[in-house]
Formats: C-alpha cells, structure tokens, sequence
C-alpha cells in the first residue's frame, strides 16, 4: 500500500457524507493530485469491501502550455499594446488608449474551474486558439462498502509457516486471489508428439498380441529390400531417383545361398506356380546396399527366420521404424519417415480375414467406416488401398496399404504352402499430423521444428 | 502409378453411355465408383485449359480446349489399361456388355510375311527385337492421337523409359523389306529424322537433342557407345535409330494404312508384352478386327520367331482354392462367370470344382494362381467380402531394446528434458568438420545418390541434429534441454551388410552457464534408473579424456563395468560457433544397449 495515510484520509472523508463523493472533489478537498486518489481508491478496493468504487468519467477544460503564458503575462494582442512606449508611434492614431484583455480574462476564468462562466462558442475559439484543451477524466463515484470502517487493516498476501505456528492466520485478512489469471506452468520435459502416437501405436498392436520386429537396421542389401519380395530388378522403385545407394559399404555379402538360388530362380524362371518375370536375374543387382526403403524388408527377414525354425508356428508381428526413399521433397514428404506394418501369417488366412484385422486395427484409432479399393504391389496379391470416410472433407481418403504376400516371396524362403501371410502398412507421420492439426510435415519432424509445438502438445489418445 | 487422361465425352460414347448436362455431375460420381470397384482412382476432372492455366498462367491457356479430360490413375502391371481402347474394353467385359475380343496372329495375304533381320552387331547393345504389321486399319484425329500416347505410355512405364524396350511405328506402304536391324558407328549413320528438314550423322543428331526436351533423356542409353543400333529397310532407307529417333520417311500419318511396328529391347520377355499391347490395342481398327499380320524374324544365329506372340495360357485352378484364399463360398461356375468378366475367360471342366482359366495376351500381369484369386475377388467386390477375425492366437513381446528406450523416455522427459526428433541422414560436414573430426575418421556409411548434401551419410552421433534444434530455437527462453534416444549407424563388418544401427542417448543443457554438473547429473540420475551404481569395479565412473567436440578439461569419458560406454562435456567454443549457437552447452551422449 502505498500511503496508507492518504487511504484513510479517504476513509474519513467518506465516513462524514451519507450519500458518495466523486474522487475529485475530494482530491481538491484534501489538496492532492487526483492520480494519488487514484492510487488510493485501488488500494483499498484491493482490501475487500470497504468501498465501492464506480467508474465516471467527466470532461472539463484545461489550460494549454500557451494558455497559460497568457494567464500569466496576458494576451499577445495585450502585449502587443502594452509593449507600445506611450511616447507614441508613428500609427498614432492608435483606436484606443487603453485595452481590455478579455482572452487573458476568461483564462484566468478557466484556470480557477468556472468554466461555466463561458459559454462553448467562446470555449471552441479558444480550443482553435490552441488555448484549451479539452480533458477527459476518469475518476470513481465512491461510497461505503458493506464492510466500511475507518481503519486500514494491512492484508496478508499469502499464508506462512510462521502464522499456521502461531496461529496468526486467524486474525489475518488475506488478499484475494485472480482467479483469472494462469499459474505459473510446471518446470518439466516433454515428450515429441510424433513419438507420443508412436507409442500409441505401439500400444495398439500389443494389445492386439502382436510381437515387435527388430528393425534397428536402416542399411539393408537389395536383396532383402526388393529380391525377397518378389519386386524385379528391373522395378522403377530400384532406380537411383527413388531409393538411396551406399557408396560404403556399397555390397553386402553373406546371403543364404540356397535360398537366393530360389529367389533368382522364381524371379527369371519362374515356378512354385508361377510364370516369373523372366529375366537375366543378376546377383551384382542384389548385393547392392541401401538404406531401406520399407520395414518389409524386415518382415522379409523374419519370415525367412519363420521358415527356417522347423514346425511353423502362427506370428503376428509389428514394427514401426524410420524409412528412406530419395524423393522429391514437399510439404508431405521428407526423404525419411516412420512406417508402421503389421503382418500375421497362420494356415488358411483369407482376404476377409485381413479386412476383419483391419477393421479391428483401424476401430482402435477411431476410424470404423472403411472400405477397400483393389491396387497393386510386387510383392503382395490380392492388394488394397484402405479408405476411411473423413466426416470433415465428406470423401473417403487413403489411409494405408494392405494385401497378401505373393507366393513367389513366401515359398522359396520354405514358409509352408498352405499357409496364408497378411500384411499393411501406413506412415506415422499422416496420422499425426491430422491429430495435431500440422500441415506442413517440417513443422512436425526434423531440427526446425518449434519446441514450443513440443511443450504445447497435449497427450495422444488415438480413439477420442 | 501411370496416369491416362481421357476425353471425358468420348469414354462415355465408347462406354455407350448419354448424359444430358444436368446429370453430369452423377455421372463423374457413378464413374468414380466404377473406377473404385475396378481397382482404378479418378484422379482429377479437368480440361487442356485448366492444366495450361494452372501450369502456364491463363494469357496462355486462353486458346486451349476445355474440353473434359478424366485423368485416370491405372496399376502400374495393367499396360492394357493405358489408353482409351483398353480401358473401355476392360471396363465394358466388366460389366457384361461385350465378351472380350480374341486376338489373332494371321498370315500375310501374299503367304509371305515381311522379315526382320537382326545382325551381330547388335548383340551387345539391344539384341532383342520383335515386330508386327497393322494390316488396313483406320485412324481418326482420336485414334492415331491414342496410338501415340499409348507409345509414349509404355515407354515410360514398362520400357523403363526406352532403356529396356523402344517402340517404332512406321508407314509400311514408304518402306519395303526385308528390314535389317543391326549397329554401326554414328559418323556412318545418316538420315533424315522425324521432323526435321535436313539429313544428319547421328553423331550430329545426338548433339542436336542435347537440347531437346524430350529425347534428352533417352540419349545416354547409347550415347558412349562405340555403335548405335540402326534399322534400315531393303533399300537402305532408315526406319529408326533405337532407342532415339525414327526416320522422317516412314513416319506415319492419319492416311496411313498399313503400320509396321517393331520393337528392340534388352528384355526380350518385355518386348513381347509391348508389342502384344499396341496390336492388342489398335487391331481393333484393322479391316479384320482384333487380327494382327505376322513377321518373321531371323535370329543371327539364323533361327527364326513369329511375331506378335499373342499367347493365350491356361491355368486350371479349383473353386475351393479361391473361395478358401479370398473367404467366400462361391460356385466353381459362378466363379467362372466373376473371372470371365475380367478378361480371363473361365469354364467350368466338370473334374470336380475344377476351372480352366485362359489369360489372354493383354494379361501379362497373371502369371500366378493368386492373381487369378485377385480377380474373382475383384469382380465379387472387395467390399462383399464378409470381414472375418483369424483364429490365430499368439502372445506379444516387445523388443527388449524399444522396451528400454521407451521406459527412459518418459523417465527423461520427468527429469524435465524435451523430446527431439531430428533425421538420421545429415551432411558429411555435421558429423566430421562442425564437430572438428576428419570423415575419414568416421566410421559413417555414405550415400551414393544423395540428391543435396542433407542425404550425405547415415548420423553417426545424435549430437549435431540436437544442436541444430537449438538453433532453430534460440528466441525460445533459456535453459533448453533436450534429449533424442534414436539410433545411429555405423560400418561393422561382423554384420552382412557392413554396418549396423546402435541405439544412443543424447542430451543438452544450453544456458548461460556451461552447466557441466546439469547433464552430470542427468548421467547419475540415467544410470541409477538403469540400476547401475558409482563403482570403479561394478558400476560406473567417469574419468578425464579428450574430444574435439568438448573444451580441452571439460570432457568425460564414461567407463560402465570397465568398458567405455560414451561421454560428456562443455561443447568446444569452435562446436558452438559452427552450429550457429552463442551461448554455452554441455552434451552426454551414451550408448544405451550395453544396459539391455
């Protein structure tokens, strides 16, 4: 408080009158700047309900800078007169041999508050004049509050050991709190969003009794990446324009040699039932290295691993891991992203089987109306492009790939005949980005990102 | 995925369909649908004008047809979708209003079919060549518009833009065979190509397209080699210089009659399916519809072939393998009815639930049972499949090493660090010169095709990605601290691609202060969380140790049951400058699968 003093100067003033008083008068009354009324009226309306204090404002006339030069030394047609030596000039016949200063006058009027001594045609000339000004003023109508007194009781701020001890805080008047205000938000870390639905994801398969893949290896041979699945050497996803080449390690060595056989068998002759591509399969073209351009050259190798085990037991397996493709880059595509895949591989797996999967998988994010277009993949036959129908945009759109491996990819690795693999994909990325509400995937992945997006992120609940 | 536009007005017409303007809109919908059912994706409803406009501006799009164009997305396997004529074919079968048309190869009417001579000399450039004569047939301002595009379609999807196959149309009437394809040095190659005035080498010719916009890209598939390949007619007139340039003499026009095609490849099994789809395609405008006149061609090894191939296969497949695969219950001759609408026409052969399957020349893309399986599914309709749950019963595991990073993410973003995500390929720059280390030190992988230096190498630290997040986010208040765990990847023999990821875990403190005893603590808190106690001999310890990323004295090696496991310290000045930053920061980065 800053002068408590003045503050029951108020108090007092306000006890004598039965009605209220408008913070002027008593500024004018007691002889301060009405600023420190002000100041006063917030302090004590800060206590509780001593007063009440209501907003007014009230215009009134003030005196500017020249205005009151020519209260003080009258006005420059006075001075121009006066200033005249009585000796006389040669313009004589000066009209008058004394003046009346009638601006000087009604400034002085002004100055001592009877304003309403002029009336506005004679106040507007001298606003014109640039002699007055007009001045609006705020000041408070006050009068007693429902717990007026005189006195001032200091208020406490907060509650302290020290009054809970002794017991203080019982006499104590405590300032009320702004309710309107935010607290002070928690020193913490935060968790990336991307990572958040990572983990829901992750959540989702599990409960689904899916077993995560180990795809913590972004380096894979071509043959893994694109032979295993049956996708041709000659395939446009094999181009420089499309996948990323090691230049070192450039090959890789290692291959299960019995069943690249069978792979290069399938891919240029053909068998198992099929026709094969037909072409000079080359073993140069396989070795190549590259960062991988799916996590289905994972699944791949843990098919394989699947076959090689002796009796075949039911899998379902996931993984969600990071991507490369060498790609022109936009606002929905960087040259890495997470892609999550699923793959169940049993005896007698239908079609209707993976759109039951689906179905289930898709319902735990919330989306139940799909439906499946035919599309096409190397490596999987039939294929399906998953719609959902988006109730904003009123259209059904893409939101993964699924299908059913081929049996050129699964039966030379010696996954049994009978048995059925099925399998989908989609990107983390998209699916986030419609939860956070992020259209340009910069804003989302990658050292540019705003960490104040990370701080303000809320929590990832993929089915609310 | 090739895209196909299509005159809007002329697909219905072909599809014999008449919509009044007001229900235009419900036919877009009704064909949309279509395209769905049938695996196709209407892409965009547009015109000439509105690609122009949007491409060009509007000044120049102000003469252009607004004629309505279809863009059609097509599977990339299905070349017999490519062009007008195929897809009302396939659509039409679909939907039971024609029965697929039979191909034939026929004889010439004289008895002797036109031959195509393949020399030696092309051996180890192109050595595949097949071809084929359109015998009578009528082309419209449509068709031969279609024709082209359809070439220029295959020569971008299949022919792997004209490296593995080229297509060459000619006016059989200006030429006469026999016809020799063989290679010869470029200064003895001359002729007058299409559309230009002047003879030229074909040494000059390849200079001339340096420029061209269009064939510039098919140049260096020949272009350092000693010999192109060149096909001249009996006369020594040229037909082509594949895979570049036909010559101006034979080029055909919409009076032409007779059109030679001929197709020279490195995949002779591709070849094949190129020409069967331009006859398949385009006999439907001979005289005798859907027949194809022979051509004989001579191996250099003097053994001769029949072209087109026009193969029809047969596969027999049973009912109860395709209702088991795709989930229904089926009749083998409903099933057979669903197949024949795709262009795979089925009978029943009474063995059982037997169905003998014949695919035609236009269905390269069958070459297995399940694709067979795919079609039934198809014209059954995906979405009329009962959605079923498997019976598989599995339990789930976790990877322990994601168990472990998961755990201590949370527990580090509850000792207050952010989570960062930062790519894992970077420039050479971030982890060798910024760090103040030599690339040849590193034991990074290196990318061969890297299209700017981002995609140089694989991270081989997850420091350089965090610092950079914090230049991005210097005007956000101090401290920062940050944490990543993500994988890096480093060469290692011992594994059969040479290199392997390792999981690390990496975290800031940037403050006004170097704030060694923060990220300290942050490695005490890590380790006890991890179970791991202060030990020289069963725990960990840190000790003294030098590293261009860190000030000379403020640096820490951190030893974990005797072996080095990461470290920590005040970032050198020299690392903060490079990476834009101003004020101190301390770094740990730890190896985490040593904890597993």
């Amino acid at each position: 408080m800053a002068d408590a003093g003045l503050a029951e100067s108020v108090l007092e003033r306000l006890e004598k009158l039965d009605c209220g008083v408008d913070s002027q008068d008593v500024a004018s009354v007691l002889s301060v700047d009405h600023q420190a009324i002000v100041g006063a009226v917030k302090s004590l309306q800060s206590l509780g309900e001593l007063i009440s204090a209501e907003q007014r404002s009230s215009k009134h006339w003030e005196l500017t800078a020249e205005g009151k030069e020519i209260v003080e030394q009258g006005s420059h047609e006075a001075r121009v007169f006066n200033a005249i030596p009585t000796e006389g000039l040669s313009q004589t016949d000066l009209m008058v041999e004394s003046i009346e200063d009638t601006v000087q006058d009604k400034l002085v009027q002004v100055q001592k508050g009877l304003t309403g001594k002029l009336d506005e045609k004679e106040k507007n000339e001298l606003k014109k004049r640039k002699l007055l000004s007009e001045v609006t003023v705020k000041s408070y109508w006050l009068t007693k509050g429902p717990s007026f007194s005189t006195t001032v009781t200091k208020q406490e701020t907060d509650l302290t050991a020290e009054m809970i001890a002794s017991g203080t805080w019982r006499d104590k008047k405590f300032k009320p709190y702004n309710f309107e205000a935010l607290g002070v938000p928690p020193e913490c870390g935060h968790l990336h969003p991307l990572m958040k639905v990572r983990t829901q994801f992750r959540q989702i398969f599990l409960e689904m009794g899916f077993t995560e893949m180990p795809t913590n290896n972004f380096i894979e041979s071509s043959f893994w990446n694109f032979d295993s699945l049956f996708q041709p050497q000659q395939h446009p996803a094999r181009d420089q324009h499309d996948t990323f080449f090691l230049s070192d390690p450039a090959v890789a060595k290692d291959f299960p040699m019995d069943y690249l056989e069978r792979v290069k068998k399938v891919h240029s002759e053909g068998g198992y039932g099929s026709q094969g591509y037909k072409y000079d399969w080359k073993l140069e073209e396989a070795q190549k290295n590259l960062l991988r351009t799916h996590t289905t050259a994972v699944s791949a190798r843990m098919l394989y691993k699947l076959a090689q085990q002796g009796k075949f037991t039911p899998v379902k397996y996931f993984s969600i891991d990071r991507v490369f493709r060498n790609e022109t880059l936009d606002a929905t595509h960087l040259a890495e992203f997470h892609q999550i895949e699923g793959v169940v591989a049993d005896y007698g797996l239908t079609l209707g089987d993976l759109m039951g999967v689906l179905h289930q998988f898709f319902t735990k994010l919330g989306i139940t109306k799909l439906r499946f277009k035919p599309a096409y993949n190397p490596y999987t036959e039939p294929s399906m492009e998953v719609f959902s129908y988006h109730e904003g945009l009123k259209k059904w759109v893409e939101v993964g790939n699924s299908g059913v491996f081929r049996p050129e990819m699964l039966l030379p690795m010696g996954i049994p005949e009978g048995v059925s693999v099925i399998a989908w994909g989609l990107s983390l990325e998209r699916p986030t980005m419609i939860k956070y509400g992020i259209n340009n995937i910069r804003e989302l992945v990658g050292h540019k990102v705003n960490l104040q997006m990370v701080y303000d992120s809320p929590i990832c609940r993929l089915d609310s | 995925m090739p895209t196909v536009s299509v005159k809007r007005d002329l697909l219905f017409q072909a599809l014999g369909k008449k919509y009044k303007n007001v229900e235009i809109k419900r036919a877009d919908e009704e064909f949309d649908e279509l395209c769905f059912e049938f695996g196709l994706e209407l892409d965009e409803i547009t015109s000439e004008k509105d690609i122009i406009s949007r491409e060009q501006g509007d000044v120049r799009a102000a003469g252009a047809s607004d004629v309505v164009l279809y863009k059609i997305d097509v599977p990339a396997n299905r070349y017999d979708l490519l062009c007008l004529e195929g897809l009302v074919r396939g659509l039409q079968v679909f939907k039971q209003k024609i029965e697929a048309p039979y191909y034939r190869r026929v004889g010439a009417t004289d008895g002797k079919p036109q031959r195509f001579i393949i020399t030696q000399e092309t051996a180890v450039l192109r050595p595949h060549a097949v071809a084929a004569v359109l015998r009578n047939i009528t082309f419209t301002q449509e068709r031969y518009d279609s024709f082209i595009e359809l070439q220029e379609k295959l020569h971008q999807n299949i022919c792997r833009k004209r490296s593995l196959v080229a297509i060459g149309t000619h006016d059989l009437d200006t030429i006469s065979g026999p016809f020799t394809y063989t290679a010869k040095a470029p200064d003895d190659i001359c002729f007058k190509p299409l559309n230009q005035k002047e003879e030229s080498t074909a040494t000059e010719l390849m200079r001339l397209y340096k420029n061209d916009s269009h064939l510039r890209h098919y140049l260096h598939i020949i272009e350092d080699e000693p010999h192109y390949p060149i096909i001249y007619d009996s006369n020594g007139v040229v037909l082509s210089m594949p895979p570049i340039i036909n010559g101006d003499h034979s080029k055909i026009s919409l009076k032409t009659k007779n059109v030679f095609i001929e197709c020279t490849a490195t995949d002779l099994t591709k070849a094949k399916i190129v020409l069967d789809m331009m006859v398949t395609m385009f006999s439907e405008y001979c005289a005798k519809p859907f027949t194809v006149e022979e051509v004989e061609v001579v191996c250099p090894d003097g053994s001769t072939c029949l072209y087109p191939d026009l193969a029809y296969r047969k596969e027999l497949i049973s009912g109860d393998t395709i209702n088991q695969k795709v989930g229904i219950k089926e009749s083998a001759e409903s099933l057979a009815r669903l197949l024949t609408r795709m262009c795979l026409k089925a009978e029943v052969t009474g063995k059982a639930d037997e169905i003998e399957v014949e695919i035609p020349p236009t269905r390269s893309d069958v070459i297995h049972a399940c694709d067979i399986m795919e079609d039934a599914a198809m014209a059954y309709g995906f979405n009329n499949i009962a959605r079923t749950k498997p019976k598989t019963y599995t339990i789930a595991n976790q990877l322990p090493l994601n168990k472990l990073s998961e755990l201590l993410r949370l527990e580090l973003a509850a000792a207050g660090f952010t989570e960062a995500l930062t790519f894992a390929l970077c420039s050479q720059e971030d982890i060798a010169d910024k760090l103040g280390k030599k690339i040849s030190d590193s034991r990074a992988v290196h990318i061969s095709n890297p299209k700017t230096a981002e995609f140089q190498v694989a991270r081989t630290t997850l420091l350089p990605g965090l610092l950079k997040t914090l230049a991005a986010n210097r005007k956000l208040p101090l401290p920062l601290k940050l944490f990543e765990i993500s994988d890096v990847v480093l060469k290692d023999d011992t594994t059969d691609v040479g290199a392997r990821n390792n999981r690390r875990l990496c975290a800031v403190f940037y403050n006004k202060i170097p704030g060694f005893e923060v990220i300290h603590g942050l490695l005490d808190r890590v380790m006890q969380l991890l179970d791991v106690k202060p030990s020289r001999d069963q725990g960990y310890y840190i000790q003294a140790a030098s590293d261009s990323i860190f000030f000379p004295g403020r640096c820490a090696e951190i030893i974990s049951h005797g072996k080095s496991v990461g470290c920590l310290g005040v970032l050198h000045p020299d690392v903060i400058n490079r990476f834009e930053l101003t004020m101190p920061c301390s770094a740990l980065d730890l190896d985490i699968e040593p904890f597993l």
